[in-house]
């Protein structure tokens, strides 16, 4: 979630040292370099002594560096060995103190059995896991949990725009779930039958009912608009989308491998895809030239560098309709994806959450689609979905692994272990989802709400001068605020971010959480709110970008 | 499925070590029980001569209890009051989990502890089963190559999650029978220093209480001497204690929670207590388990790192109102417990008829059941070749002890509270045809090897 900022620091101390070293350097030495510099300055020696002179300095000033080198130059990673210094343990009623910033202990450097000095060891994972919790991604939810707006009740409270969650059609989940769902959970109680917990409360298949199965699959083909049709067979479910992408991390990479991601990139891949598993993403930058859209040639190029650097990849995420952007794929991309795949021999993930809420005019190509026409090897296509956006269900936590490689279904059924979708909600969701008629109203409504939210707050920006990406799908704007950006740098658009939180109190999320690799643009979530709190967005949005407004 | 279609093997996208590794285990004896079950599944009725299922380590007996609850209390299984409930409920997805549930969570904890110890619910951390406990704590405490200490006979299961993903690597503590197998303070030692033997460095020991496959408690001074060892040695501790609430007699089961309490928490920050509600509560169906940790890094890790598998919130919703009913866990807990202690009498008089010995047990779902004296070969094969015949002929699934890791042949371990109680009498029956079958044949108690 934070940018590595590991080679600009290293580089800049690197530099330091140099410096430091050549004039601490013999006395003499240095003077014999630096007056034919000056002649090769002032015109003489030419060419040959302005390439060769250089080069022989740096050459001969890592061989000292080498030979004198004592400390790394470099800031070191992480070690192994961080350990956060000793505090007190917390009695049982106490309350959890925050984990600030950790020091490290050197406990292992003087081991001494009796008295272990330190706490026992905790592994690489934590650090890494606990320091992203200071990302503006995190520090914005959280400040949103503290002081959420209400309408009514809190009016000056922190409106939230940096979370998928569909607010739009609650009513209608609501509505069904009030009416059916003790029935659907649990079964019995009707004809005066038992109720019976026997079908919810043992051990189910750790990959989901099959009825599930069906029923998931039926409703991906519906958002869809029926282009494609899905097999139950090839479907794995798990707890969530989330696993679903670790999962397949899991299976398709090892340790050490990589990913290519096009970058702008939802946040939380780097959680998802590295955490756990060791597997390093490579991002593929994207730019607004070209609106953000995907080119093989920059795979390509990543492909190579990676490559060149000895990092084996193993595949390519794609997000379709994308996050944070909202562009949709055309034929010709995916098409050009899969050649570059069956080239490089690699998979393709196509994360494919938010295909039932696209809200333009362009039509939605699934990977499946393409693959039910075309002779392409199947074996490298696994698609990613889930119930979270589409159906507004996130706290059921329902994620769709489809693949059309048998060994991978086989794995993942494996995995599901560790993540699996609880019964009585699966039972639930069985019900809601094969009340078809609710399901194609709820998709209909949705759509048509999601595409009246989105013009109304893209046109609420427009009108505070700020441009947004034409997006046609998923809950976001992707907006263009170089603008109001004092530097154009990552620095400057985290000033932003920051004025956006905590003086206007709306948390979006900025453009560095999702690796864009231009700075100033911003991301924002339109579907949680209501109609009525646009204008409040937007004048909160204006008063700050009256302060903003540099010369470009 | 997809059709195949012909490619060249230069053509084929290569997997990653961990999905086409074994180490899922699923290829083992144990496993192989179940599928066998799953082709011929014994029905009173209907399949009468089928397979009997008794290497499935789940509680049915009180679903009485369970099912009476759900209808009285239609509230739970629908959302409360209004909107707002609703809403919250369906889009909550926090990985800190609902905090009415944990308190809940936190309140049944010390419940079946009889009270003995306290739990904050800020240190519960919520997870999709014990399955994910497990492997998400082995993630955190420690890293690809290292190893967790773990007393044998142990759940075969914990190979597959301490293991797969993790790359992490299980040392066994060998426990004998001339002891009832319990961890002895030498047997810790050998173990640490067999790892450090194969140069690895040992992050933990994981033990569960009561016992999975031995159906026993810990001794209080068991588990002091183990606290003593890991935190000489610096390490972690992880109890879990998933079948505490199983135990046949409330004051047989001492939590490390208690140990913990009693020694003012002192060095407590090495200590991980995994629960679920699979067993104690026969709910398995529904993936809830927990991490209790004394350590606020590990619960902030854990935390963070539950976002692979949490639980759904309506299920949160729903037990949160059930376990907070202290009326209805306390009537559950105690009839639970006795249910418990009388099937584990049947079925260890129904043995001792048939001239089977089985351990001492207290607790759990299962006994460990010794047939060394049938074994022809004091070895793993002459096991198996006593396993064959149970689950081929006499039709009964049960575990070998080899596939528990036991350093001791001819053990096994049966379930007995995953049936009604007809059909573990049938069970009992078809056992004690068998040993007959075996006297006649051979005159005296040995099986020869197939």
């Amino acid at each position: 979630m934070t940018r590595t900022r590991f080679a600009l620091t290293g580089t800049s101390e690197q530099d330091t040292k140099l410096t430091t070293t050549s004039s601490r350097g013999e006395g003499g030495t240095v003077m014999r370099i630096i007056v034919p510099l000056q002649g090769v300055v002032q015109g003489r020696g030419g060419l040959f002594l302005g390439s060769v002179i250089p080069c022989a300095l740096f050459y001969f000033l890592q061989l000292y560096l080498k030979r004198h080198r004592s400390a790394p130059s470099t800031p070191p990673p992480p070690p192994k060995d961080a350990a956060a210094s000793s505090y007190q343990p917390s009695s049982s009623e106490g309350q959890l103190p925050e984990v600030s910033v950790l020091s490290r202990s050197f406990s292992r450097i003087h081991p001494s059995p009796k008295s272990p000095g330190g706490p026992a060891y905790v592994s690489s994972r934590v650090n890494l896991v606990l320091k992203g919790g200071d990302s503006p991604y995190d520090i914005g939810l959280r400040k949103v949990s503290e002081d959420p707006y209400h309408e009514a009740g809190n009016p000056d409270g922190v409106i939230q725009l940096g979370l998928a969650e569909n607010k739009l059609s609650l009513d209608l989940v609501r509505d069904w779930l009030a009416e059916n769902a003790r029935e659907a959970m649990l079964g019995g109680g009707r004809n005066g039958e038992e109720l019976n917990i026997d079908g919810i409360a043992s051990y189910q298949p750790f990959d989901g009912l099959m009825e599930l199965k069906v029923a998931v699959a039926e409703f991906m083909s519906q958002v869809m608009e029926k282009a494609v049709s899905f097999n139950p067979s090839q479907i794995v479910l798990t707890a969530g989308a989330t696993p679903a992408i670790e999962i397949l991390s899991f299976c398709l990479a090892d340790t050490g491998n990589a990913f290519l991601v096009p970058t702008p990139y939802y946040p939380c891949f780097d959680r998802d895809v590295k955490w756990r598993t060791g597997v390093e993403i490579i991002p593929v930058p994207c730019r607004s030239g070209d609106n953000f859209s995907l080119s093989i040639t920059a795979l390509d190029r990543a492909f190579n560098q990676a490559k060149k650097r000895g990092t084996k990849v193993r595949g390519i995420i794609i997000s379709n309709p994308s996050n944070p952007v909202g562009n949709l794929l055309n034929r010709e991309t995916l098409y050009g994806l899969l050649d570059f795949a069956r080239e490089k021999n690699i998979h393709i993930v196509s994360n494919e959450i938010f295909a039932g809420s696209t809200h333009g005019n362009k039509e939605f190509v699934s990977m499946a689609e393409i693959i039910d026409l075309e002779d392409f090897d199947r074996n490298r296509v696994h698609i990613v979905y889930g119930l979270s956006k589409d159906l507004s269900l996130p706290g059921f936590r329902v994620g769709v692994i489809y693949s059309f490689n048998e060994n991978v279904l086989a794995a993942a059924k494996k995995l599901t272990r560790f993540s699996s979708i609880s019964a009585p909600s699966q039972r639930l969701l069985i019900s809601m989802l094969s009340d078809t008629k609710f399901i194609q109203q709820f998709i209909d409504i949705n759509r048509g709400r999601l595409r009246g939210m989105y013009v109304k707050f893209v046109a609420g920006l427009k009108q505070l001068g700020i441009e947004c990406i034409k997006s046609n799908g998923g809950f976001y704007c992707w907006a263009d605020m170089r603008g109001l950006i004092r530097s154009y740098s990552e620095k400057g658009e985290l000033e932003l971010w920051d004025k956006l939180l905590n003086v206007a109190k709306v948390n979006v999320t900025p453009g560095s959480s999702c690796h864009c690799i231009e700075p100033g643009w911003f991301r924002f979530c339109f579907t949680t709110l209501t109609q009525k709190d646009i204008p409040v967005v937007m004048e909160r949005i204006r008063k700050i970008s009256e302060t903003c407004k540099y010369p470009s | 499925m997809a059709t195949e279609i012909e490619q060249p093997a230069s053509a084929h996208v290569g997997l990653s070590k961990v999905a086409v590794s074994d180490t899922h285990g699923e290829d083992s004896p144990y496993f192989a029980g179940w599928k066998a079950y799953d082709e011929n599944p014994y029905d009173e009725l209907s399949n009468p001569s089928g397979v009997i299922q008794m290497g499935l380590a789940e509680n049915q007996v009180s679903f009485d209890l369970l099912e009476e609850y759900l209808e009285k209390h239609a509230e739970a299984s629908s959302w409360g009051k209004g909107v707002s409930g609703f809403r919250e409920n369906a889009l909550f997805q926090d990985y800190h989990g609902l905090q009415s549930f944990r308190k809940a969570m936190a309140s049944f904890m010390e419940q079946i502890r009889g009270g003995s110890a306290k739990f904050d619910p800020e240190r519960v951390v919520l997870t999709a089963g014990a399955t994910a406990a497990n492997e998400l704590l082995t993630f955190i405490l420690a890293d690809p190559g290292d190893a967790l200490l773990v007393p044998t006979p142990y759940y075969p299961g914990l190979d597959r999650d301490l293991r797969w993903r993790t790359g992490v690597k299980i040392v066994p503590i060998h426990c004998h029978s001339s002891n009832n197998f319990q961890i002895t303070p030498q047997a810790l030692e050998a173990a640490y220093n067999d790892a450090e033997a194969m140069n690895i460095k040992v992050r933990g020991v994981l033990i569960t209480n009561p016992s999975n496959p031995l159906g026993a408690t810990i001794q209080r001074s068991t588990l002091e001497e183990i606290l003593d060892f890991v935190t000489r040695k610096n390490i972690h501790l992880v109890s879990d204690e998933i079948y505490s609430g199983s135990v046949f007699s409330s004051s047989e089961f001492i939590s490390v929670a208690e140990v913990l309490e009693a020694r003012q928490y002192k060095d407590s920050e090495r200590v991980h207590i995994v629960y679920s509600l699979s067993k104690d509560l026969g709910l398995p169906g529904f993936r809830v388990g927990t991490i209790y940790s004394y350590n606020d890094k590990v619960v902030a890790t854990a935390r963070r790192m539950s976002s692979f598998t949490l639980i759904s919130s309506q299920t949160q919703h729903l037990l949160a109102s059930m376990l907070s009913d202290k009326k209805f866990t306390e009537n559950y807990i105690k009839t639970n417990r006795e249910r418990l202690r009388k099937r584990y009498e049947m079925i260890i008089e129904g043995l001792r008829s048939s001239g089977i010995e089985c351990l001492k047990g207290n607790a759990g779902l299962f006994c460990w059941m010794n047939l060394s004296p049938l074994l022809q070969n004091q070895t793993r094969e002459g096991e198996l070749a006593l396993w064959n015949p149970m689950l081929h002929e006499v039709k009964l699934n049960i575990s070998p002890g080899s596939s528990c890791h036991c350093s001791e042949p001819g053990w096994f371990r049966v379930c007995f509270a995953n049936m009604s109680e007809q059909a573990l009498q049938v069970a009992l029956k078809r056992i004690h045809n068998f040993m007959e079958q075996i006297r006649e044949r051979d005159g005296n108690l040995v099986i020869s090897s197939q």
